[in-house]
């Protein structure tokens, strides 16, 4: 059998040449005589270390990374097959403090094992939500869904119990759990991590769901910028329906639960909820009034519960562990973990799974180590590029849903984006307009239009054009896109503009000469 | 949108018996649960601002200008798509909505042309409108960012459809127009392409405009257009209209109601009538858009005599032509008999104008020889329906389709022939109902877009009752039948002989198929589909009546609606989807030989009587001839003078030759139309009539109801058409004397009972009224048989299949069959004179692909068509929409001389023509046909008008 050596195979880790590294491990192993089983897990997360490489020994997992092909020989030469030194080495996975300080609850399997390993997921503790919820009552599932405080990881926060009870007492027969997974927003990859390396958890999440309100039938609507997580997850439903989790007798249920595949038209504006659905139709991406709401006539007209990747896979740890124990993590209304994601100008940027909390701070310092180029922290942009941003000021918020809405910023779907001192934030108020004016549907009026006169003014007033009427016409702009847009692409839109003009108003504050340079 | 009269709630009413009480700015308001606020809001005069809202269709909450305040609801809502509340408490107008508002005018102007002096929708444009209520006074955008406006950006104006234009740079994208075409219209052919603000509208493809897209040019999308982006050109030309008259349209029988938007005399457009109880609002591209002809230079409009039909044709004034009619009808009876003359009435003419027609010639001629269009039409539908449950009527109006769950549609081809009513079918289709076909052809309904029919039974051309006695049979043998609904409601002698006929072993599927050329197992589920909804409603056209066996298929189709118990209730009956626009009316009004108006038996003397004693007259108590009679009369000297009210049968009716060799034996031929028509080349006398803009009267269509025409302009002949033929009674010696049509009508509904409660004042004040109308039912009836059948019980009837004699064999392989197209209308003589033309400028020969290569025929073919009594040329279309074995072909066009073609045979009962059935064989031809070349010679000679001397 040889010694187990694990090379991730999920997009991260590909982008930066695992699949170089794993063929450079075996070609090395087969030169030097030397029996190796290579094993293509998940990633752990700790990207700026990927390809991060595991070598299974007596003493457990040891890592190594960032590994290049090139490093392989010099590798096997520090014998890292027996956990040797060398300069790449860090030493017990599970030691790692960026993933040693996280609660790792839905992730807590990620990087472990091979994502389409069904007997592997099961023995570490797969499928025993499902085998539960399969002989309890529908409403006993809701109930316990509902307890644990599960809020839609989406980003609305909606608490996914009670959509799920909605669903549930509609007398209408057919029903459906579409998962959301066209994540769109800039600096985040929650979902494709879970769906590329633990794949079995959201089908497992789904098909709970499926039982708990009735619906006998689910899609998972995935980005088409996500090939392997769309490969994997068709692999996966497959395995999992030739186990009889899935089909026409779930887990022994008696109760039929169906799961299809259906890859996004590509579009940012499909990452909403309603859109989705039309989407799903087969209609052209455009969002739909509400009411009503999709749990009452979502996809075909039918009950529907839409939820997040991540809501739906943390649902199998609240049915194997209990409501109370999800419970039992987070603060004030915000309970259970999130996963937060750090990009962009970040020294550790990756995935941090937290009880709801924290402080930015230590997120962003603790956990981050500060920007890539080392210059000062100037802002943030949390929950997308509809969120807002912070200054430094704002560091030791405490990261839950209430306290960043007091805060005039929103958690989004657990994205942050770092940015150090050379960022002109005037830009990024452009640039927020911009976004919304490429990825706007052209639905409303005051997203189809005001995100190009938004673009626009912000341009005059990088211009130096009558910058304080500027100023005040966007703020006018944005009081008609926040309360007259009819979702939250346009109405969200001027989260990150009014942040940006009222923490950094020094950068909006053009000169006229300026524009002359 | 319409311009006059018109409020616009917003969004569509929700029916329903429970009520929700608001507030609206402390206003209470008491609506129907499921109303939106935004039509709460109107309905207690508070108008909320809106563009892209309108009450045709579904809200869809898209312009953002209709949002309110609700007390404790977080945010704005949108009115528009915000249902009512008990207890709800709505702000409609308060500082934060009139920023929000203005904002978003702003934003919608800020890319918005302002040339409002000079754009065609100038005073008729709801964002003009809009802007002024919100009291937007500046664009602070400044008008130089991104816009679709600019010279060098914007796209051109698409004017490729002959009614309507296309100006994208005036579009505000609120999507009116695509879903008007998709939930309105039901044809999806208008989308939105691109995203954000590159948002645009497309017809079809990228590469189409709106001609060469899927549009049929309904009208629904420029009706809901609030900006001149999609515009009439007639308004583009003119300016808009002042003045607005409701009427009806005088095409098919669905009965669309309009009002025609004018300036002084002049009408700028129509406009489909949301109060119009058969189209709510709805119009197709012949309604809306082709009434020019009636301005056409074609027209006559002044009578005209010649003493031979080879003459050149004189003018004469009223009097000459009135006293040369009744000289030459005196002289004929004189010389052959009271019986030697006779008339027909038009279906296209209104009911006071065909019952003058009938009067005069049981009063004034003094014989019963008056018939009707609907002989070669609908004469089955009568016999059939009046004989199985007591009225010579369709039993539904249209929106009880709505409740229907399967649709049994049989030889109808509703989308181009009833537009309006097919739109309304594909709604309900598109909610979950189910399709039943039973057509040869692929019609369109078999499968488009989000619609595919159940069962497409492709039968052979005169096969139906084979068809229907299958269905019989699998119901009664199957135990499907609905005893309880026949016990109570039908004569249980007649079931139980029907019951065991239809239980035969002949009538079995398995024994039916192969003359029906479909299989048992598809025969059966269609049988067993229909058997199994809650509501099944038969629809059905000149498919089922055209036929030898026309009346029995009709009696079927009643048989089969009586077994399921399918009729007296709303989502069922027996439907006819009539061909024109008064073909009810006509029959209703006693044009046919052996009926006095109402459908009463000639031979009965109590009817006679109270007409002989209105009249003043002795009425002939024997049927009069019908018109294939009077033809052959013609043809043995014996009939020799004929009054033709607004009918072409030189073009319409079958075997044109032998028609035509009729009409040239008579010695007096009287045609009233609007052109010289095919029929006119044989006559003697034209006397010139008035277009239906020109009409004051009633018709009455496919659904009993009975809808005013209203005159929008003088008649251009200076005479009505019903004051023209009391002067031709007068002239003869009766005395026949109305000072205005209501008198006419009056006096209808004095001596007919169904009619007893119709007026022109109740007319008026009503909209419509669906007949009978009468103590029994004093505002109408629109569902008939409800607690019993009219006949008392319901009468099953025995339907033997019998094949028409008309079979291919070696020298005819082929069956010809013919149906309309869209954008045509039966002979032509209007929509020829209109640019619908453009849709169809000829009749073409549709052949399946195996047939044309048989024959070595590839698709723009000249061919030539031969039956065993004459022969025509056509191009051919290669089309897998037809069967193997099987053509067809329109008969718009009189050069097509589709009728040269079809044969005598005809209904057993009511001598309707077979002409859906015709074997014919089909060869590569570049000649024109005998006929076709002999016909530019005879219209060339027989159209010469001589100008006075000077």
């Amino acid at each position: 059998m040889g010694v187990v050596v694990y090379v991730p195979k999920d997009s991260a880790s590909l982008s930066v040449g695992a699949d170089g590294v794993a063929a450079a491990i075996q070609l090395e192993a087969v030169a030097r005589g030397v029996e190796v089983t290579l094993k293509r897990n998940g990633s752990r997360g700790l990207f700026w270390l990927e390809p991060l490489v595991e070598v299974e020994t007596t003493e457990g997992r040891v890592a190594y990374g960032p590994v290049s092909a090139a490093d392989v020989p010099g590798l096997f030469e520090a014998g890292f097959l027996s956990g040797g030194d060398h300069a790449l080495a860090h030493g017990p996975t599970d030691s790692i403090p960026y993933l040693k300080n996280q609660e790792r609850l839905t992730f807590a399997r990620m990087g472990v094992i091979e994502p389409l390993d069904l007997r592997a997921y099961q023995a570490t503790g797969g499928l025993t939500g499902l085998m539960k919820a399969a002989g309890m009552a529908p409403e006993a599932i809701v109930a316990e869904v509902t307890e644990s405080g599960l809020r839609g990881r989406g980003g609305a926060g909606f608490p996914t119990g009670i959509k799920w009870k909605t669903v549930g007492e509609q007398p209408e027969p057919q029903k459906y759990i579409c998962c959301n997974a066209d994540e769109g927003d800039s600096g985040t990859f929650a979902d494709r991590m879970i769906m590329e390396g633990d794949p079995f958890a959201l089908i497992e999440g789904m098909a709970i769901a499926g039982l708990a309100v009735g619906a006998t039938e689910g899609y998972v609507y995935i980005r088409s910028e996500y090939p392997h997580a769309i490969a994997t997850m068709k692999a996966a439903i497959g395995l999992m329906r030739a186990a009889g989790y899935l089909g026409a007798d779930v887990a022994g249920s008696g109760k039929a639960f169906e799961l299809h595949v259906r890859r996004g038209a590509g579009a940012y504006i499909c990452g909403e909820e309603s859109s989705m659905l039309e989407s799903l139709e087969g209609k052209r991406g455009m969002v739909r009034a509400k009411p009503p709401i999709p749990a009452i006539a979502g996809l075909f007209g039918k009950p529907t519960v839409v939820n997040n990747v991540l809501s739906l896979a943390a649902v199998p740890t609240i049915l194997a562990k209990g409501a109370a124990f999800y419970q039992d993590f987070g603060v004030g209304r915000s309970r259970g973990t999130q996963a937060f994601q750090l990009a962009g100008n970040i020294k550790h940027g990756g995935l941090v799974e937290k009880a709801f909390g924290l402080t930015l701070r230590e997120l962003v310092e603790g956990f981050g180590g500060g920007t890539a180029t080392g210059r000062p922290f100037r802002t943030a942009q949390l929950g997308g590029p509809l969120g807002a941003y912070v200054d430094d000021d704002m560091l030791d918020i405490e990261m839950d849903y209430e306290s960043l809405a007091a805060a005039k910023a929103m958690l989004g779907h657990g994205g942050i984006v770092v940015f150090d001192d050379s960022v002109d934030m005037a830009q990024m108020a452009r640039f927020a307009f911009e976004f919304c004016e490429i990825e706007s549907c052209g639905k409303c009026t005051p997203c189809r239009v005001g995100a190009v006169r938004g673009k626009e003014t912000v341009e005059k007033i990088l211009a130096g054009r009558e910058v304080a009427k500027n100023i005040a016409l966007v703020e006018d702009l944005c009081e008609v896109m926040t309360d007259g847009s009819l979702c939250a692409m346009g109405g969200l839109t001027p989260m990150p503009v009014l942040s940006a003009m009222r923490l950094f108003p020094e950068d909006f504050d053009r000169a006229p000469a300026q524009a002359a340079e | 949108m319409a311009l006059i009269d018109d409020v616009d709630f917003g969004t569509p009413a929700r029916p329903s018996a429970a009520t929700v009480t608001l507030l609206i700015d402390g206003a209470p308001v008491t609506v129907p649960e499921g109303t939106s606020i935004m039509r709460a809001a109107q309905e207690v005069s508070r108008p909320i601002p809106k563009l892209c809202a309108t009450d045709k269709l579904e809200p869809f909450g898209s312009c953002r200008m209709c949002l309110v305040e609700i007390e404790g609801v977080r945010g704005t809502p949108a009115s528009c798509t915000t249902p009512v509340r008990e207890g709800m408490n709505v702000t409609t107008q308060n500082a934060r909505l009139e920023r929000i508002r203005k904002g978003v005018m702003e934003l919608y102007i800020s890319d918005h042309p302002l040339d409002c002096l000079t754009c065609a929708a100038n005073g008729d444009c709801e964002l003009q409108d809009t802007a002024g209520e919100v009291g937007l006074r500046e664009v602070r955008y400044g008008m130089d960012g991104a816009n679709h406006f600019d010279a060098q950006v914007k796209d051109p104006i698409d004017v490729s459809n002959p009614y309507f234009q296309f100006e994208p740079s005036k579009c505000i994208a609120c999507s009116r127009c695509v879903r008007a075409c998709d939930e309105v219209q039901g044809t999806l052919a208008l989308t939105l392409e691109g995203r954000g603000f590159a948002s645009k509208i497309s017809a079809g493809l990228e590469m189409d405009d709106f001609f060469s897209s899927e549009c049929v040019s309904c009208g629904a999308c420029v009706q809901a257009c609030p900006t001149a982006t999609l515009m009439e050109k007639s308004v583009v030309d003119h300016g808009v209209p002042t003045r607005s008259v409701e009427t009806t349209c005088a095409y098919c029988g669905v009965g669309c109601s309009f009002k025609a938007e004018l300036k002084g005399s002049e009408v700028v457009r129509m406009v489909p009538s949301k109060s119009g109880g058969a189209n709510e609002g709805h119009s197709c591209v012949k309604g809306r858009f082709a009434w020019g002809y009636a301005s056409h230079k074609d027209r006559i409009t002044t009578p005209m005599v010649r003493e031979s039909a080879t003459d050149p044709w004189r003018k004469a004034s009223w009097d000459e032509a009135i006293d040369f009619i009744a000289t030459r009808f005196k002289d004929i009876q004189a010389r052959h008999g009271k019986g030697a003359i006779g008339g027909i009435t038009s279906s296209r003419c209104t009911n006071e104008e065909v019952y003058v027609v009938q009067k005069m010639i049981r009063a004034a001629f003094g014989n019963n020889n008056v018939d009707t269009c609907a002989r070669v039409c609908h004469s089955p539908t009568g016999y059939g329906l009046k004989t199985t449950f007591g009225t010579s009527a369709g039993t539904q109006n249209f929106k009880s389709v709505e409740q229907a769950d399967v649709i049994l549609l049989i030889g109808a081809n509703p989308t181009d022939g009833h537009p309006v009513f097919a739109s309304r079918m594909k709604r309900r289709l598109r909610r979950g109902a189910k399709i039943i076909v039973v057509d040869p052809r692929r019609i369109d309904l078999v499968r488009t877009p989000h619609i595919e029919a159940a069962h497409h039974v492709p039968l052979r051309p005169g096969t139906n009752v084979a068809v229907m006695n299958a269905f019989a049979h699998t119901i009664v043998t199957e135990g499907l039948v609905d005893e309880a609904f026949v016990a109570q409601r039908c004569d249980m002698v007649e079931f139980e002989r029907w019951r065991s006929f239809v239980s035969e072993p002949e009538n079995a599927p398995e024994a039916l198929a192969e003359k029906v050329g479909v299989d048992a197992e598809t025969l059966r589920a269609a049988a067993r589909t229909f058997a199994a909804a809650p509501n099944g409603a038969i629809y059905y056209g000149l498919g089922v009546t055209e036929h030898s066996q026309g009346s029995t298929m009709v009696m079927c189709m009643a048989n089969l609606a009586m077994a399921t118990g399918n009729i007296g209730r709303e989502g069922v009956g027996v439907n006819p989807l009539r061909g024109q626009n008064n073909v009810q009316g006509s029959c209703d009004m006693g044009s046919f030989p052996h009926e006095l108006p109402g459908y009463r038996h000639i031979s009965d003397a109590d009817t006679r009587a109270l007409f002989e004693g209105d009249w003043g007259v002795h009425l002939h108590d024997q049927p009069g001839l019908r018109i294939p009679n009077m033809l052959d009369a013609a043809m043995d000297g014996s009939f020799r003078g004929i009054f033709v009210q607004g009918e072409d049968i030189a073009q319409s009716d079958p075997n044109t030759k032998h028609v035509q060799a009729a009409l040239a034996a008579m010695d007096c031929v009287v045609v009233q139309d609007l052109f010289l028509n095919e029929t006119a080349a044989h006559a003697h006398v034209f006397l010139p009539g008035t277009s239906f803009l020109e009409k004051d009267g009633t018709f009455t269509n496919a659904e009993r109801r009975i809808n005013r025409v209203r005159p929008v302009m003088a008649e251009k002949s200076g005479l009505s058409e019903w004051e023209t033929v009391c002067r031709v009674a007068r002239a003869m010696g009766y005395p026949m004397h109305y000072d205005h049509p209501s008198q006419i009508m009056d006096e209808i509904a004095r001596l007919t009972p169904s009619f007893a409660g119709v007026s022109f004042a109740r007319l008026d004040r009503d909209g419509s009224l669906q007949w009978p109308v009468n103590d029994a039912h004093p505002d109408g009836a629109p569902i008939m048989h409800v607690d019993g059948f009219v006949r008392g019980k319901g009468r099953f009837m025995i339907t033997r299949y019998v094949p028409t004699e008309e079979r291919s064999n070696r020298h005819f392989p082929l069956i010809l069959t013919t149906g309309r197209i869209l954008s045509q209308y039966n002979v032509g003589q209007q929509t020829r004179r209109t640019a619908n033309s453009l849709w169809h400028p000829e009749d073409v020969l549709e052949i399946h692909p195996h047939d044309a290569e048989e024959r070595g025929i590839v698709d723009g073919d000249p061919v030539s068509i031969n039956s065993r009594v004459g022969a025509t040329t056509l191009h051919a279309r290669i089309s897998d929409r037809m069967a193997p074995g099987v053509v067809y072909t329109t008969f718009h066009h009189p050069l097509s001389g589709a009728n040269v073609i079809t044969t005598e045979f005809s209904d057993w009962a009511t001598n309707c023509p077979e002409y859906k059935v015709t074997a014919v064989q089909v060869n590569k031809s570049n000649l024109p046909s005998d006929w076709q070349a002999h016909r530019e010679e005879f219209v060339a000679e027989h159209y010469r008008v001589t100008e006075p001397a000077e």
